[in-house]
């Protein structure tokens, strides 16, 4: 079996003396999209900053393509990565947000140009024509030009997707992408997350939309408590699970 | 938003409301005192003759009042641009994780917020007693290049020194408070894009921090065009002492000190058009845009062109 795009083990994060990960294992594919569910609280979120190295862990194993994160190992010892190493590698790892974090003094265009003019330092031809072609695909030819502001919340998570695509990732990671969303606008972003899996983006997707995690995801994974409970086929956790909370939480919210 | 057009008049549509307004008397006796207050003020200034408008006319453009003003420029200029930059640099040290930068930045604002400009300004200017001799070289190590402090702290490089000194402790506060107040979401979003520190700060971060620092920073370059007057005291020949010193001579000192107070008044003013412009700029994608004053005007005369041809 090839090298799993992101592998975790026994992976550990602290804020002071808060511990909000205790232990998190488990594995991706590439090319697989992997469901994260679990009540507020239970880590999720804060498994997928560690994945960017937005947070850094405190102890265990993080590795994404068969590299660690935020580390190189020299023999027995870890060297933490130079800030532009770190920056090369989450450059490589498309992150939606739950309140999309677009960037407000930017029109839709820039928003999506500006990684690859700043980052991969593109020509701006090159930018702006595969801008208008992302934008495109996310239904949003004729807003190039506005501003944030002038969007609705559907619209402008559909250009973060847009603005992470830019950067052409190999993993993208999607915290609660839907949840700022007024109901009537949901449908349109898992549209366009739908047809980023198709097209065989690893994802891996902290979300409620059950709906989603069915159709859409190879694996399910539900955290609780800052560990993984269980995981597997959306079939089986959904409609099978084997554990007491699992059954609890999803009883809550199907 | 209100855009100031005429709604067109459509077959069918209801007719507006016309009603007989409250009256408001409170409002009219107000109105009623300012206007009799203002009247007396107007004519007072107009016809006391210890005002001698026309001595102010005369001094107006003078030689040494006009290269009082260039300097009085210059010095806020060149103090601002100081304050500017050190103001950035002592809010991003401040912000660092680092303690002992980020107590070295504390421990700067403390100090010279702490001490009145004035004073500072005579301490640079009797730098010298300090430090008579000035040299650039390796720290506890050998020096390159001696200066003697009286020649290389001129009165004016005193008072640059002193007032933008003193106003990079007061720009740091508003860098600060205009960083933080970005949500720190845009710095999740710009780092995970693989930007660095450094570029997200410069894209991202400062560019939406602007809104919230050009209107206190507006203010500090308004105070301290003000505030260079102080420059007077240590015989630079800015504006005010350019007048002091034609009113030592000739003893006119009302209409002098008018004059200073005209042309200090007219850069305040131009200051203000200026800082309107920058706002309207960092406010891009916050809101619909202001206007600007030309538009404005544009808009009023194409809204009489094109009335109704019906």
């Amino acid at each position: 079996m090839s090298v799993p795009m992101v592998k975790a083990e026994g992976v550990h994060k602290r804020f002071g003396r808060l511990e909000v990960l205790r232990g998190v294992s488990l594995e991706v594919a590439a090319g697989e999209v992997m469901c994260l569910l679990g009540p507020s609280g239970s880590g999720k979120s804060t498994l997928l900053r560690c994945i960017n190295h937005l947070e850094k862990i405190n102890s265990g194993r993080l590795s994404v393509d068969g590299e660690l994160v935020g580390y190189r190992q020299v023999g027995e010892k870890l060297h933490e990565l130079r800030e532009r190493e770190v920056a090369s590698k989450r450059s490589q790892i498309g992150m939606l947000f739950q309140h999309f974090n677009l960037f407000p003094h930017m029109t839709a265009l820039e928003n999506v140009t500006c990684a690859p003019l700043r980052v991969k330092n593109e020509s701006r031809d090159r930018a702006e024509a595969r801008a208008r072609e992302l934008l495109g695909q996310v239904g949003l030819d004729d807003k190039v030009d506005a501003y944030p502001s002038q969007l609705s919340g559907g619209q402008q998570q559909r250009v973060a997707i847009a603005r992470a695509l830019a950067m052409e990732p190999k993993l993208m990671l999607f915290d609660e992408p839907t949840s700022a969303l007024d109901p009537e606008l949901v449908g349109d972003v898992l549209a366009a997350m739908q047809n980023l899996a198709r097209e065989g983006m690893t994802m891996i997707v902290v979300t409620h939309e059950m709906g989603f995690a069915r159709e859409v995801a190879d694996t399910v994974a539900f955290m609780d408590d800052g560990v993984v409970v269980e995981s597997g086929m959306p079939a089986d956790v959904l409609s099978n699970p084997s554990h007491e909370r699992t059954r609890a939480f999803l009883s809550k919210v199907l | 938003m209100s855009s100031g057009e005429p709604i067109p008049e459509q077959p069918g549509r209801p007719e507006d409301i016309t009603a007989v307004p409250v009256r408001r008397p409170g409002r009219w006796v107000a109105a009623a005192v300012v206007l009799v207050i203002a009247v007396a003020v107007v004519r007072s200034v107009a016809t006391n003759p210890n005002f001698q408008w026309g001595v102010v006319g005369e001094y107006l453009f003078d030689g040494r009042i006009l290269h009082g003003l260039r300097l009085t420029i210059e010095l806020t200029v060149i103090a601002m641009g100081i304050g500017i930059l050190l103001g950035v640099l002592l809010a991003i040290m401040r912000l660092s994780p680092n303690w002992l930068v980020s107590s070295a930045s504390s421990f700067y604002i403390w100090f010279f917020r702490g001490t009145p400009v004035l004073v500072q300004l005579l301490f640079w200017y009797n730098i010298a007693a300090l430090y008579p001799k000035v040299a650039l070289g390796i720290p506890f190590g050998p020096a390159f290049v001696h200066a003697d402090a009286n020649t290389l702290i001129t009165p004016f490089a005193a008072a640059i020194l002193g007032l933008g000194l003193n106003e990079g402790a007061y720009m740091a506060e508003i860098v600060r408070a205009g960083i933080i107040s970005v949500d720190p979401g845009q710095a999740d979003a710009a780092q995970s894009l693989g930007m660095t520190r450094l570029q997200t700060m410069r894209r991202i971060v400062l560019p939406q921090a602007m809104r919230v620092i050009i209107p206190p920073t507006g203010n500090e370059t308004i105070s301290m065009l003000k505030t260079s007057s102080l420059a007077s005291v240590i015989v630079v020949t800015e504006l005010l002492y350019a007048s002091q010193l034609i009113y030592s001579v000739n003893f006119r000192t009302i209409p002098l000190l008018i004059t200073a107070s005209c042309w200090y008044i007219v850069c305040t003013s131009v200051l203000y058009v200026g800082q309107y412009y920058l706002e309207r700029y960092y406010g891009r994608g916050a809101r619909e845009r202001q206007a600007t004053v030309l538009q404005r005007i544009r808009a009023g005369l194409l809204s009489f062109r094109h009335q109704p041809s019906r």
